[in-house]
């Protein structure tokens, strides 16, 4: 990523952190302060030349950023469109998490601080954090709820081997979201030496507008690449909504591209109308959860529903505020992809590029399979589309192997 | 002078502070919250601070998640806890409410001044809303004339710590030290400091919460602030008893305790 595009001004959120209706602020006292020195690092870094410089070296060499734009030619032929895959899966750890917990962990040292906690679903966000964590020498503690740290214990082990400290969870559902309260409450206790390093673009002011600010080089990149691969930008750009962080970071270089469509899709579950699904904006409601306003799952009390999903990484009852303002707004759409359109893509995938995706990353490719027909009736050729593969499958393979029951029985 | 100020006034006059006690609705059902209150008020406890269940309470400890949790699993409904309110003001202690934003909002913010008013409740503790974010409730509360206490903490700043205060009507919420609810072996010693922070720009009453559990507890920050807020530790009373009559009798027995505390300053 260039320096120049990084420096480049964000027009939203306001100053307080509102996307429109959605965003800002609902925390303990206890937190502004902190929030106000992260929002105020966050500026300075922002217009930093050596901080610039020194996160995009680290995004080059240890990374392995500009992640490649790959023409996916077998799956194209399946999807009647000419489908460029943003390789977020080759970068180091396994996901576009990576540029994040970069960013941040330079952000924290900044500010002088010793200590990063963070919250986990699956363990990929735990992992990438634990990663910074030890290339920056800064103290590391992941929140887990019981019940991921009981299905992802290979994530469990690789954060120790790492050298970070993994807390179940056993708080209410015991899951991403009882997660992400654990983080708050060792953070107001802490503040003083911790940063709370999160996973998504999601959360309290800044961190929607910092992590988006992280994660931005995706679409930066796959702008350029489209234009030099195909002499012209894409008709659409597609990826997978979980908290969002991978979706904005693909979106964001083409906001003010009218022509070119941006698709969010949500984990739909066993189908939106079941109730069992993790589709925030298409099955939600506006309301407030873990520190920002925004869609969330949630009943007529405004208590936080359980989420469904088959992929861990998308198992999240709410979504990122630049999310829901972009729904509003009509700049993107969003639409859910059930569990078995998911998997079926993923082993399209599998079986005709020689990629497994994460579980993630093949509602993505779903998605844009749906797509695909309409925009080519609607613009009367075969349209380019960009995908954001934001991460590869290793860590599904139980879960995929035990769907299609290709595992060995014992 | 709201009805909380009142009681304040008549405490600060007979040189003591006053005890708040905090409750969840439906905990551990509805009928056993209404009990359990009236025993809190029956045995010294001059407020009651009803905090209505919310399913992820971040600023709340262990003992305050699990009595939400249960409350919560009991099927109790933001309705039912105006209907506590109703019951449990009828002793004639006042009862505040406090709970977070997401339940306010989706009952509508305007609705819930209405029906918080109407059902003699004097106002509403907001833990994870701050003034920057609260036009509406500014703007309910005025109409209903309802209190509305914001929280300060060691952490705020000179400048956010007089806004928040100017916001605030009835009494101001000290967040006694950084962290969450639950009962600690010491107050935090910075819980003076904030307390005269706040006092040299208000003459609103000021509450400690956070880490009181013990008479002894309650006497020394009765010796600097106007209000002792307890939760935790008069919770655990239900958590830990074996049937109901047991619980409401060692929640007397501790509720009694800190009312001697409060009385008792420690100067």
């Amino acid at each position: 990523m260039s320096a120049d595009a990084l420096a480049a001004p964000a027009r939203f959120p306001d100053a307080a952190g509102h996307f429109g209706r959605f965003g800002g602020r609902f925390v303990p006292e206890a937190l502004v302060a902190a929030l106000d020195e992260l929002a105020a690092a966050h500026r300075a870094a922002m217009a930093d030349e050596q901080f610039q410089a020194e996160f995009a070296a680290l995004l080059r060499d240890y990374a392995g950023t500009p992640s490649l734009l790959y023409e996916a030619r077998r799956f194209s032929a399946r999807a009647g469109a000419r489908v460029l895959l943003k390789r977020e899966d080759l970068n180091h750890t396994g996901a576009h998490k990576v540029r994040n917990v970069l960013g941040q962990a330079l952000l924290t040292r900044r500010m002088g601080k010793k200590r990063v906690i963070a919250e986990t679903g699956a363990g990929q966000h735990g992992v990438a954090t634990a990663t910074a964590a030890a290339l920056f020498d800064l103290g590391c503690v992941v929140y887990m709820g019981q019940v991921d740290t009981e299905r992802q214990a290979l994530n469990v082990a690789r954060m120790r081997m790492l050298g970070a400290t993994v807390v179940p969870v056993t708080n209410g559902s015991r899951t991403l979201k009882d997660a992400m309260n654990e983080a708050m409450r060792d953070w107001v206790a802490n503040v003083d030496d911790t940063h709370y390093l999160i996973g998504t673009a999601a959360g309290p002011h800044p961190f929607p507008a910092l992590v988006r600010d992280f994660v931005r080089g995706i679409g930066d990149e796959a702008r350029a690449q489209c234009l030099e691969l195909t002499g012209a930008l894409p008709d659409a750009v597609t990826a997978c909504v979980g908290g969002g962080s991978n979706a904005l970071g693909i979106f964001h270089a083409f906001t003010d591209d009218p022509q070119v469509r941006l698709y969010g899709f949500e984990a739909g579950g066993d189908g939106v109308a079941t109730g069992r699904h993790a589709a925030s904006i298409t099955g939600g409601s506006a309301g407030v959860l873990h520190g920002t306003r925004t869609y969330v799952l949630q009943d007529a009390d405004g208590q936080t529903q359980e989420s469904h999903s088959i992929s861990a990484g998308l198992d999240y009852p709410g979504v990122g505020p630049e999310h829901a303002w972009l729904h509003d707004t009509g700049r993107a759409s969003y639409r859910p992809v059930t569990d078995a359109e998911a998997m079926a893509a993923f082993e399209l995938l599998c079986r005709t590029e020689g990629i497994i995706p994460a579980i993630e990353s093949a509602h993505a490719l779903a998605g844009t399979l749906a797509v695909a027909g309409e925009l080519a009736a609607e613009l009367g050729r075969q349209p380019t589309i960009v995908v954001n593969l934001s991460g590869r499958g290793d860590k599904d393979v139980h879960t995929a192997g035990e769907y299609f029951g290709i595992l060995d029985k014992e | 002078m709201s009805r909380i100020g009142v009681v304040f006034d008549k405490a600060r006059t007979d040189g003591r502070a006053v005890l708040v006690g905090c409750m969840p609705a439906g905990f551990p059902t509805v009928e056993g919250s209404i009990a359990a209150m009236k025993a809190m008020v029956s045995a010294g406890v001059d407020v009651i601070e009803l905090e209505i269940p919310y399913s992820d309470p971040v600023m709340d400890g262990p003992v305050i998640q699990r009595a939400s949790d249960i409350a919560l699993a009991g099927g109790v409904r933001t309705r039912d806890a105006l209907r506590i309110v109703e019951e449990v003001a009828a002793t004639g202690a006042p009862v505040v409410t406090m709970t977070y934003w997401n339940p306010i909002e989706q009952y509508g913010v305007d609705a819930f001044a209405r029906d918080l008013a109407a059902a003699g409740g004097t106002g509403l503790v907001t833990p994870d809303l701050i003034p920057d974010e609260a036009d509406e409730w500014l703007a309910a509360s005025d109409a209903y004339e309802l209190d509305r206490t914001f929280l300060v903490a060691p952490s705020s700043t000179d400048d956010r710590l007089a806004m928040t205060v100017a916001h605030c009507r009835g009494f101001v919420y000290a967040t006694a030290l950084m962290g969450v609810t639950g009962a600690r072996r010491e107050v935090s010693q910075s819980a003076p400091v904030l307390v005269s922070r706040v006092r040299a720009v208000t003459d609103l009453p000021v509450g400690v919460g956070l880490g009181v559990g013990t008479g002894a507890q309650a006497a020394a920050v009765a010796g600097y602030a106007d209000g002792v807020i307890v939760g935790s530790a008069l919770i655990r009373c239900l958590l830990d008893a074996p049937d109901q009559a047991a619980g409401l009798s060692a929640l007397r027995a501790v509720s009694a305790e800190l009312a001697e505390g409060v009385r008792n300053p420690t100067r």
